[in-house]
């Protein structure tokens, strides 16, 4: 097998420009057979537009992209791909069922489907209402039951816990980590960080139309990191940047925090406290997500939620 | 475009339609429309003491005559250059527009058919549902006036089915063009509001306005008017119907032969077609 046949999604050189503003910049994507793979980014960072362009919906202004080895919105990607962008849309005059039943003829799946997909996001006893009538939460469920019609082998859902509760948040999580385990390629974009860390295998940082990141979960977490409490805090960072032990540190409020192997961990501290600085607190902690995030996108904190 | 995709977006678009609480709404304000002018009015005058008040130069008898089952091509056919045309345009612009309202649009085109395929379905639904509702008001035409014909013991005997069926199909003609021409318009202004609008001043105001003028103080502007889709429409129904009795409905004039009407019309199914075309393929869905 060739390379490019491995990946269930190959974005190269992806550009969406809106006469000047340049929406999407050079986005190149690899989604592999299989992986649930997250597309994290602030509002506005070109997340939505570069899945539309997946979806053919819009057309780049440069590059290409296939999905399962084909053009990308061709009959033949979209009849195995489910996908929810931007909200699910659906008729409102219509019942959710009848909604499904619609959706179900245009993709030419049996009607049978739609009470399987309506069980599997939990609305078959609430079928019968008409969409209008449906909460934000439930119309969202049944937007994700609508991609799941077609038993797609890839599925791209667009902020898929927007408007849901806590637990629906959590329902539709664990959905997504079981479609995971079905086999399907589920690419998902998100602005919640703890969203992606939780379902994701791999990860894409996207900031102002552009790639900054794609890797694991893992690796963009980059281990651990310490947190120390020191006195005179001036003197630890000259002692340890000097020392060259730290892969980084940096001031995070009175404390400081350093990036280092486990291993060294020992050895800072006797380093700082041979040069005469007062340590009063070592702590290790898993840096989460969010912390890299506002690392690699220079985000002021609180921009992304 | 595939065939088999076609006919899954029409099957879908007929499932939804049929569903529609507004679309029956227009086919309920066409229907009316159709029984009370065709039908209505003309039996209520001839039965009441001063038959001239509906028709100034039709005596009771030609009332009476004109509501007989013999008549029923130019009686369901007599609003569709103007009234009918405005309603169904409006009916074209809802089924084709709201899909931008609703965000719609972007679940159809992310099922499986093209775009090409999505389209050549809609114009599919939007034909199938105009050739039943002219079928509809076929029918009830024919019901009307056979009670009429009944109640009055005149000739319940229908034309001949040649006469009846040039009439059908003309009148799918006409409907579809109108139906066609709101649909694309709101594709193209992706909105459902301002079609109608546009639509209906169109056909209701600007094509009388320049009819009116041609027909008298500015006959440089026959040419012009000789190509608007309603004085086509009202050409082609006033060459299906001779036998019109007394004066004829509003829009129905010889402006053009028949032929030329019939190509016109077609001309504008064309031409609707092609730019919905133009419009699914070359936008972007957002």
């Amino acid at each position: 097998m060739t390379a490019a046949r491995e990946a269930v999604i190959e974005a190269r050189g992806l550009v969406k420009t809106y006469g000047p503003n340049v929406a999407v910049d050079h986005v190149d994507l690899t989604v592999r057979p299989g992986e649930v793979y997250g597309f994290l980014g602030p509002n506005g960072a070109g997340k939505t537009t570069t899945l539309r362009m997946l979806l053919g919906l819009v057309r780049p202004t440069s590059g290409t992209a296939t999905v399962l080895g084909v053009p990308a919105g061709s009959p033949s990607a979209l009849e195995r791909t489910g996908s929810m962008i931007e909200g699910p849309a659906f008729y409102p005059y219509l019942s959710g069922r009848d909604n499904l039943r619609f959706v179900a003829r245009l993709a030419g799946v049996p009607a049978g489907r739609v009470d399987e997909v309506l069980e599997t996001v939990h609305l078959a006893d609430r079928g019968g209402d008409t969409f209008a009538q449906y909460s934000l939460g439930m119309k969202q469920r049944l937007g994700v039951a609508a991609a799941l019609l077609k038993d797609p082998e890839v599925v791209v859902l667009d902020e898929p816990t927007n408007g849901l509760d806590p637990a629906g948040m959590r329902d539709m999580r664990a959905l997504v980590v079981e479609l995971g385990r079905q086999g399907r390629t589920v690419i998902l974009s998100s602005h919640l960080m703890g969203e992606v860390q939780e379902v994701c295998d791999r990860v894409a940082v996207i900031s102002n139309g552009r790639i900054v990141a794609e890797s694991t979960v893992e690796e963009l977490r980059g281990g651990t990191s310490l947190l120390v409490t020191a006195e005179p805090v001036e003197r630890a960072v000259d002692v340890l940047v000097a020392s060259g032990l730290p892969e980084s540190v940096r001031r995070d409020g009175p404390d400081l925090r350093i990036t280092a192997e486990p291993r060294d961990t020992a050895e800072i501290v006797r380093t700082l406290v041979t040069a005469g600085v007062d340590v009063t607190r070592v702590q290790r902690d898993e840096r989460q997500l969010e912390d890299v995030f506002f690392e690699i996108t220079d985000h002021p904190q609180g921009v992304a939620s | 475009m595939n065939a088999t995709h076609v006919l899954d977006v029409t099957r879908a678009q007929l499932f939804a339609l049929v569903r529609r609480p507004a679309a029956w709404t227009i086919v309920a304000a066409l229907a009316v429309l159709n029984q009370v002018f065709s039908f209505l009015i003309p039996y209520i005058s001839y039965r009441s003491s001063d038959p001239s008040g509906f028709d100034a130069g039709a005596t009771p008898e030609e009332l009476l005559r004109g509501t007989l089952p013999a008549e029923i091509v130019p009686n369901t056919l007599g609003g569709f250059p103007v009234f009918a045309g405005a309603l169904t345009l409006a009916f074209g612009a809802i089924l084709l527009g709201s899909e931008y309202g609703w965000g719609t649009f972007k679940t159809i085109a992310t099922q499986r058919p093209s775009r090409m395929s999505i389209l050549a379905g809609q114009v599919l639904t939007i034909v199938t549902a105009v050739a039943a509702i002219v079928a509809l008001l076929f029918v009830l035409s024919a019901v009307t006036s056979t009670a009429i014909a009944l109640g009055e013991d005149r000739s319940t005997a229908l034309p001949s089915v040649g006469h009846l069926a040039n009439g059908y199909l003309g009148g799918v003609l006409i409907l579809s063009v109108w139906a066609l021409v709101g649909g694309v318009l709101a594709v193209a202004l992706r909105s459902v509001a301002l079609p109608v609008g546009l639509g209906i001043v169109w056909a209701l105001g600007i094509e009388n306005l320049v009819s009116a003028m041609a027909d008298s103080v500015l006959d440089a502007l026959q040419p012009v008017r000789d190509v608007f889709p309603g004085v086509n429409a009202g050409s082609l129904v006033a060459a299906l119907t001779p036998e019109q009795i007394g004066t004829p409905p509003p829009g129905v004039s010889d402006a053009v032969s028949g032929g030329r009407a019939v190509a016109t019309l077609v001309a504008y199914l064309v031409v609707a077609v092609l730019a919905g075309a133009w419009f699914h393929r070359h936008r972007d869905v957002s």
